[in-house]
């Protein structure tokens, strides 16, 4: 049992969560005939409460609470992994972004998030603007504009051999590599970091 | 009131049969192994996400390039074998249409993803991870939605 737990406490490599996220794929087609995408939860909320009025959001949000049941699981799947199963060494950052990201002005790589940035007294100031507030909504917009996220289009689009998922991917990569490369620098610098 | 019935919508609900009650249990059940898997795997980590863009590291390679030939191959497997699901229902995926959104919006996605180093599943997985303070990027996501759900017809599509 010991040996279990320490097994299961260590950081799970990729050839073991990739299938496991691929498998949610036919889980949901099998158990319910749904299709896979996550951004879709966001749509739904604001259909829930907020429709206003607008046709985009003024159809029956019921009918797809499946969704928003299986973000409310990711959050709870969250929390019980970082209780009792979490990985009691620090993570382990790549040399080479680690040497990227104090240029940046980051300096704590022992948690899963940068304790700098991913705290409530930062969300008042300048860099909360940016990594929560802007970043947010680029999220949000960019989800919806392109109809789906990592999960509605890289996984369950390319899954099912969609080119258009595999254009917006591109896309999702591009706009990634653009936002590291060029933008993140003067950004951070702009809101002081 | 209609069902979601844009064709580009990407979590479309084919199921003829509507699940209540305790049968909603398994979606809850889904996300929750889905949610320890981001832990687990440390995708909800910022740095994860800053090591894929900058090319420094194959693990989000891995585990996206993997999700993706599960899905292929699940797929294949469903259409092949005509499987269908619990209900008896006939699989339905719909086709996703071509969009220029899928261009400009996909972009503006890349560029957020990059900041707050989470894609929307991640976010979820990370405030029940306890970073709560992702709750106000949370929120800042569903007003973009907002957004752009309101002035939908002003942007290029």
């Amino acid at each position: 049992m010991n040996q279990f737990v320490e097994w299961i406490s260590q950081p799970w490599p990729w050839y073991v969560a990739g299938p496991m996220i691929g498998l949610t794929v036919p889980a949901l087609l099998i158990l319910g005939n749904k299709t896979f995408g996550i951004s879709s939860s966001l749509r739904h909320i604001c259909a829930a409460c907020i429709p206003a009025g607008i046709p985009f959001f003024t159809y029956d949000w019921k009918k797809e609470i499946w969704n928003l049941l299986f973000v409310l699981g990711t959050a709870i799947g969250g929390f019980i992994a970082m209780n009792f199963l979490a990985n009691p060494e620090a993570i382990v950052v790549s040399r080479a972004t680690q040497a990227d990201l104090i240029a940046l002005g980051i300096t704590d790589f022992t948690d899963l998030m940068p304790s700098e940035i991913f705290n409530w007294n930062a969300v008042f100031t300048g860099k909360g603007v940016l990594f929560f507030v802007v970043g947010g909504f680029l999220v949000g917009f960019g989800t919806r504009y392109a109809g789906g996220c990592t999960s509605g289009h890289a996984i369950m689009g390319i899954s099912s051999l969609q080119w258009p998922s595999l254009v917006a991917t591109i896309f999702f990569m591009l706009g990634g590599f653009f936002m590291t490369h060029l933008l993140l620098a003067p950004l951070m610098k702009l809101v002081a970091f | 009131m209609n069902s979601v019935e844009d064709p580009n919508c990407v979590a479309p609900n084919s199921s003829q049969t509507q699940d209540k009650g305790l049968a909603l249990l398994k979606y809850v059940i889904i996300g929750i192994v889905f949610g320890i898997v981001f832990v687990k795997a440390e995708i909800i980590s910022w740095f994860r996400i800053q090591e894929m863009f900058r090319l420094q590291s194959f693990h989000m390679y891995g585990v996206i390039g993997s999700a993706i030939v599960t899905g292929i191959v699940s797929i294949q497997l469903i259409k092949r074998l005509s499987i269908k699901s619990i209900h008896g229902e006939v699989i339905n995926i719909p086709t996703k249409v071509f969009k220029k959104g899928q261009l400009i919006g996909g972009f503006i996605f890349g560029l957020g993803w990059a900041i707050t180093g989470a894609c929307p599943g991640p976010l979820f997985a990370q405030i029940g991870s306890g970073y709560t303070a992702v709750l106000v990027t949370l929120v800042s996501a569903l007003v973009g939605t907002w957004v752009f759900g309101r002035f939908e017809k002003y942007f290029p599509n």
